[in-house]
């Protein structure tokens, strides 16, 4: 973690970070021993006092903060997850047909002794690897990808496990020209029908059908201060307003947090984040995913294929809300117990 | 500042000529048009016995939900049904439902999607129209229903299933609910397949981005009509986000069918001959004028005719 992205909201407790990181620093290196002996009690107050200070903070964190949250620099990515949940990673790339998208990644591990396919986009940390990884806006070929090695893992009776995290798909006029938009499609609508478990996890940005398109799972998981949404809310502030900064507005407007998700019925489940967020705990939060992701699957595998088929069918066939006649049908799609 | 009236006289849009120029052309309203495409003045009468298509330059204009209908079935033989979907107001979205009321009273129509049974030169199927007039013909819950709707409907009826697109993706006021009809539509599309039920996109004026990325293009045969916009973003979103600039033409009918995202163009005169031909081949039957049947719905056995809306 060399970057060290501070939001606004976080500025209240960097700078004890910082002085927590000194005054440890000072007991490490025994510099001054002769004053150090109070430092230990000193450490203890402040560590209390920016959990307090922490508390209060995401106590009232708004939906705007929450999408700056998911972004954030520091945040884990998709691969620190694979590196941490799994072991045996073996990364398979490339679509067959054009090439390989380094914004999606994909291959096989095994997951608590479950051999897996496991799916997700990748942002970059630094410049280089985030030129490489196309910011996380996955091509055409990085769905492609993915749905090659996701029929793949259901031709071996293998579950298959998705992470999300991607501000949208790429849409520039070389993504156009290859049809990324039937890349899309097509892939939701082969994910739609594979008889094997899949299970989601949106672990930042839930950006559109850029998400959506390898999110066609029999259960939708959320990290705590990830986003799902329909249209980043810069793009909504400026086709409602014509004004891009009205963005904090257009995120409370869209409904686009985990908390929101699991109310319209569309995530069955909400993975709890370390105090303060995902990127103050990486390795916490990658235990807290992976004890979510293998209680679904296990729970899943109990199914056969064709159960999983149906019931993934089903679960999204029943999302929408809309009046029939006077009759008001709500989401039939009745949400897991989060956490 | 200069005074009152110095440019007048110099300037065509100033109100006085521009009056007067009214008041010597008067001609009633409604009699004539201009193309969007050309500019050329068209009757009225006979720009719509030409299905809208400007005679001097085929520049295919919008159609609506039930011109599209009226244009491309066989007269008389649209049922429609699931008209009594209405939209709510999930998220409580600034101006949505007082937009949503509006348009209710501005164009009778509910959604953007009309859905019905019909024939096609003979050859029974179901049909779904987007009204781009509604919201840009947006996909939100009642949309994506419908499409659903109508795709169950081919299976339990054994018919194919013909839509016409015209939307600029998903709406953006239902938010995640909207999100969901992309993956709701493309596995209904999926369902549809393994009954191997024949699945016809057309797509028209625009075909833009959640549409796009889901069922449209996911026929079995996907058809344009000329010069439609069909694109995964804007031109404007593209352009911002390509280091190339957008080539000419780009996201046209033309350029999708030169980069081999699209079967064909029809002109949409042609329309009906064409889908029919194709679905005969594939196995549909053309048969002499049988009444008009309202679909069997699965899970909706007992339905009262008062139920299904006749369109």
């Amino acid at each position: 973690m060399a970057s060290k992205t501070v939001l606004d909201f976080e500025k209240s407790i960097a700078d004890l970070d910082d002085n927590l990181e000194k005054l440890r620093q000072i007991v490490a290196d025994r510099t001054h021993p002769e004053n150090t002996e109070n430092l230990p009690g000193e450490i203890a107050n402040l560590e209390d006092h920016r959990t307090a200070i922490l508390r209060e903070l995401f106590a009232r964190l708004t939906p705007w903060d929450k999408v700056l949250l998911a972004r954030h620099e520091r945040r884990p990515y998709t691969l620190d997850y694979i590196h941490a949940m799994t072991t045996d990673f073996q990364e398979l790339h490339g679509d067959r047909s054009f090439a390989d998208d380094g914004a999606i990644v994909a291959g096989l591990a095994r997951i608590d002794d479950i051999p897996v396919a496991i799916v997700g986009h990748q942002k970059g940390r630094d410049i280089k690897q985030r030129q490489f990884r196309n910011f996380g806006y996955a091509r055409p070929e990085g769905y492609r990808k993915a749905i090659r090695v996701m029929k793949m893992a259901a031709k071996f009776g293998m579950p298959i496990v998705t992470i999300i995290d991607t501000p949208a798909a790429s849409a520039d006029v070389a993504a156009d020209e290859r049809g990324i938009s039937e890349a899309i499609a097509r892939s939701m609508y082969e994910m739609s029908a594979l008889p094997v478990p899949i299970v989601s996890a949106v672990v930042g940005e839930g950006g559109s059908g850029g998400a959506l398109g390898i999110a066609v799972a029999n259960r939708v998981l959320m990290l705590e201060h990830s986003i799902y949404s329909v249209i980043p809310p810069e793009g909504c502030a400026a086709i409602l307003w014509r004004d891009p900064e009205r963005k904090a507005e257009a995120a409370s407007a869209l409904n686009l947090t985990a908390q929101h998700a699991l109310n319209l019925g569309v995530i069955e489940e909400i993975v709890p984040e370390p105090l303060g967020g995902a990127h103050r705990d990486w390795s916490l939060t990658a235990d807290r995913l992976r004890e979510a992701l293998v209680r679904n699957l296990r729970e899943l595998m109990a199914s056969s294929g064709e159960d999983l088929a149906k019931q993934r069918y089903q679960r999204f066939r029943k999302i929408g809300q809309y009046h029939e006649d006077a009759i008001e049908k709500r989401n039939g799609h009745k949400p897991h117990d989060g956490g | 500042m200069p005074p009152e009236g110095w440019f007048r006289k110099r300037s065509k849009f100033s109100a006085a000529p521009a009056a007067a120029r009214t008041a010597a052309n008067a001609v009633p309203e409604g009699v004539v048009q201009k193309c969007l495409g050309c500019g050329q003045i068209l009757f009225t009468k006979d720009f719509e016995k030409n299905l809208k298509v400007c005679a001097q330059c085929g520049f295919h204009h919008k159609l609506t939900a039930d011109e599209r209908i009226a244009y491309t079935v066989d007269e008389g033989s649209f049922v429609g049904f699931a008209d009594n979907l209405r939209s709510v107001d999930p998220l409580r979205f600034p101006d949505y439902q007082s937009k949503v009321d509006k348009l209710e009273a501005t164009t009778g129509l509910n959604d953007p999607m009309k859905i019905g049974t019909a024939r096609i030169k003979n050859v029974p199927c179901v049909v779904a129209a987007s009204d781009f007039r509604f919201i840009g013909g947006s996909m939100g819950s009642v949309a994506g229903e419908k499409i659903v709707r109508a795709m169950e409907a081919g299976i339990e009826n054994n018919l194919p299933v013909i839509i016409f697109t015209a939307s600029g993706g998903a709406r953006m006021h239902e938010g995640l609910l909207s999100l969901m009809q992309m993956a709701k539509t493309s596995a209904a599309a999926a369902l549809l397949a393994a009954h191997k039920i024949p699945y016809f996109v057309v797509m028209t004026d625009p075909t833009m981005a959640g549409v796009l990325a889901a069922y449209a293009s996911l026929g079995d045969v996907i058809i344009a009509e000329p010069a439609a916009m069909i694109g995964f973003a804007g031109a404007r979103v593209a352009a911002q986000a390509s280091s190339q600039k957008p080539p000419e033409g780009y996201q046209t009918a033309e350029w999708q069918l030169g980069r081999g995202q699209i079967d064909s163009i029809v002109h949409r005169r042609e329309m009906p001959d064409t889908l029919a031909s194709l679905l005969t081949m594939m196995g549909c039957e053309a048969i002499e004028s049988p009444a008009p049947q309202p679909p069997v719905m699965e899970g909706q056995e007992g339905e009262t005719p008062s139920e299904v809306t006749v369109g």
